[in-house]
């Protein structure tokens, strides 16, 4: 009969002690793995959401974790406000005298290339402009490229698809600049779908409510990325509502090129669907999604923006990475510190099971050594012992934490994009039956030496 | 067999053997606080002789079977089983010695509770060099009269029958010399008939040297050879001599 065997039986003798030991460990173990599990989610989700293809994140001075923050995840507040002529550096100087003909600006800003141009040229740059709510849900003002130029998934390589409808237009006939397309949770939550009118709060989800109202033209499928929990309006309805223009004086008012006789009194609306498009003084952007031409240049034109007094340019990948090394790891270390401080209660509790028991199995020792058995094999018969203890439970832990993971797995992926399955695994996990048996094995160090130390003949005669 | 023992030689053969324990302070009366237990002179067995070894409660009895199965080692003297001087030996090799070559039969049979009845026969080949051998192990438990208890637990047998457990598990390891412990002590006159019977009869069909000890007269007088403890311990004698 071999050690395990004996080990077994003995581990079956005493069921409930058995029973109770082992899933102390089952949920220690368990603790570990979805503190694990919970991280490599989290990890995943932040590192593979932080870009859609840009390289870029352009906004204004202040927090580079916060601009990418609100940017890329719409969490956190907008730090800022950027001119649009920041927007414009982006731009060669022919695009940028459209932009001057179109919208009104100072006639010098139509004159050269933008300084970041070259960077950016067969690239793109995107702008958003934040602020509003539609629910508890971002509002997103942007422009049509959003939609054509921005891929996700892990490849980054899948366009956006919608799931209804389909995305606004730059100035459709019907709505002019106040279309809207949501994300698919937006949707799903707030029972809206294409057809339906959409009115942003000012400022924060409580704030007042804007008159304009926005038609819903597209409902996007479920990407798994932040995109899902927003609205996306048309930039230029966005400018348009209420409060959303820049104050200027008079002496920074441009009209656009063959547009002055249009203009109204309150410099924003003409009539119904015929609406003059705020100037460039009057326009800001929240931060520009910038793809450089090449991704060589993204290094060179974050210096140079970050040099200069206006803008600031962070790179969202390597931003995400730094929270998640100095907020999201430590907090999950922390976290997985204490789950393995569970751990650890448990191995006690399997040492003062099996300690407990040898007062009762003294004389069964004493008899395996008048069998024969060596005081080397009682020793290791009471380590199988633990270490039985310790892969029932550590197996039973990981099933329970998988299984756990599987039951939230639509949730879970409806979040954050991320597919899970019962033998999703982080990395780390291989570590655990190792920590756990090197556990039990500690566990079973008085007991084991309780007896090898076990006197024969007193406990014989006994 | 070992190489060096001839046909002739007897299976053990223990020449001047002094064992003595520590003594509780309050016992020792200021004396070097140990006392002598054993002090035994010569005692041998032959090969597959059956002896039955008398004394009285206390009187080293057990301490002297311990001994035989290198479970203890005496303070002085040598004890030569089938060939091997069992002082030579290490602790494991004790050990191993007695896996191969002694079976052990206690007074309160001490089957492990949470092995059934083949199983506690399987253990009694698990330490030794050979495979546990399922086929002998169910063969001696028929032997026993128990193939239809195979599967009982201890707790689920009468002691008669765990002693009959008790002496499968004694041959299982096919031992040159059996020790038994007061075997009938613990079970009621019918089953002491069985299980002596037993003993004597595993032991004769398979070669194996029997000592028995036991207190009761009645079963040793069962055996062809009965040696008195209380007479060929020299240590009793002088504690009789202390006593007067």
């Amino acid at each position: 009969m071999s050690l395990l065997t004996i080990a077994w039986r003995n581990f079956c003798h005493r069921p409930l002690s058995s029973l109770l030991t082992t899933l102390s460990l089952a949920l220690g173990v368990g603790l570990v793995v979805l503190v694990l599990s919970i991280f490599g989610i989290v990890n995943e989700a932040f590192t593979r959401n932080a870009t859609f293809g840009y390289n870029l994140v352009v906004g204004p001075k202040g927090s580079a974790l916060q601009l990418t923050l609100n940017s890329v995840f719409y969490l956190s507040q907008p730090i800022e406000n950027l001119p649009y002529s920041q927007y414009m550096e982006m731009f060669p100087q022919a695009d940028r005298q459209a932009m001057v003909d179109q919208f009104g600006g100072d006639p010098e800003l139509g004159k050269r290339d933008g300084k970041y141009a070259a960077f950016v040229s067969g690239g793109y740059a995107i702008p958003l402009a934040l602020g509003d709510y539609y629910g508890t849900f971002r509002v997103v003002g942007t422009t049509t490229d959003f939609f054509e130029k921005l891929r996700h998934g892990p490849e980054l390589d899948q366009p956006f698809e919608f799931e209804d409808g389909e995305a606004f237009q730059a100035d459709s006939e019907a709505n002019g600049y106040f279309e809207a397309v949501l994300g698919s949770r937006v949707a799903a939550e707030m029972e809206v779908g294409v057809g339906d009118l959409l009115y942003p709060t000012h400022g924060d989800p409580e704030g007042k409510g804007h008159e304009e109202a926005f038609m819903i033209t597209g409902v996007l499928a479920p990407t798994g990325t932040p995109n899902d929990r927003a609205a996306f309006v048309n930039l230029e309805g966005f400018y348009l509502m209420e409060g959303h223009a820049k104050p200027v004086d008079e002496s920074e008012r441009f009209d656009p090129v063959g547009e002055a006789d249009k203009s109204s009194d309150d410099g924003t609306a003409d009539g119904e669907g015929n609406r003059r498009l705020l100037s460039i003084p009057e326009r800001e952007v929240t931060s520009v999604l910038v793809r450089t031409g090449n991704m060589m240049f993204a290094p060179g034109m974050q210096n140079m923006i970050n040099e200069s007094l206006e803008a600031q340019a962070a790179a969202p990948v390597g931003e995400i990475y730094k929270l998640m090394d100095a907020i999201v790891g430590p907090v999950m270390q922390a976290l997985l510190g204490i789950t393995l401080i569970t751990c650890f209660v448990a191995a006690v509790g399997i040492l003062v099971a099996i300690y407990n028991s040898m007062n009762d199995r003294r004389r069964d020792i004493a008899v395996m050594r008048a069998l024969g058995a060596r005081r080397e094999t009682v020793t290791a018969i009471i380590v199988f012992e633990s270490f039985l203890v310790a892969v029932i439970g550590g197996v039973l832990g990981w099933i329970l934490a998988h299984a756990a993971i599987v039951l939230y797995s639509g949730k879970i992926e409806d979040q954050t994009g991320i597919s899970v399955n019962f033998f999703t695994v982080s990395s780390h996990e291989i570590y655990i039956l190792p920590v756990v048996l090197g556990l039990a094995l500690l566990a079973a160090l008085l007991p084991a030496w309780s007896a090898y130390r076990t006197d024969v003949g007193s406990n014989l005669s006994a | 067999m070992n190489k060096e023992q001839s046909r002739n030689d007897p299976l053990l053969a223990a020449t001047d053997i002094i064992k003595s324990f520590d003594q509780p302070a309050d016992q020792s009366g200021g004396k070097d606080g140990r006392l002598t237990v054993l002090d035994l002179p010569r005692f041998s067995i032959a090969n597959g002789e059956q002896v039955a070894l008398i004394g009285q409660s206390g009187g080293g009895k057990t301490t002297l079977l311990h001994l035989f199965a290198g479970l203890l080692v005496p303070d002085s003297g040598t004890i030569n089983i089938a060939g091997i001087e069992l002082s030579r030996l290490s602790e494991q090799g004790r050990d191993r010695f007695r896996a191969g070559n002694i079976g052990y039969v206690f007074q309160t049979f001490n089957l492990l509770p949470a092995f059934t009845a083949i199983e506690n026969v399987k253990l009694g080949m698990s330490f030794g060099q050979g495979n546990v051998d399922a086929g002998r192990a169910a063969e001696l438990l028929d032997r026993v009269g128990l193939a239809e208890r195979a599967n009982y637990r201890p707790g689920q047998l009468s002691v008669g029958q765990q002693q009959r457990v008790a002496i499968a598990r004694s041959l299982a390891g096919r031992p040159k010399l059996l020790l038994a412990d007061e075997p009938t002590a613990n079970v009621d006159p019918t089953s002491a008939e069985t299980v002596l019977d037993l003993i004597r009869s595993s032991c004769r069909d398979e070669g194996i040297s029997l000592l028995l000890v036991t207190h009761d007269m009645n079963v040793a007088q069962r055996f062809d050879r009965v040696d008195e403890l209380d007479t060929i311990n020299r240590a009793l004698s002088a504690h009789s001599k202390q006593a007067i």
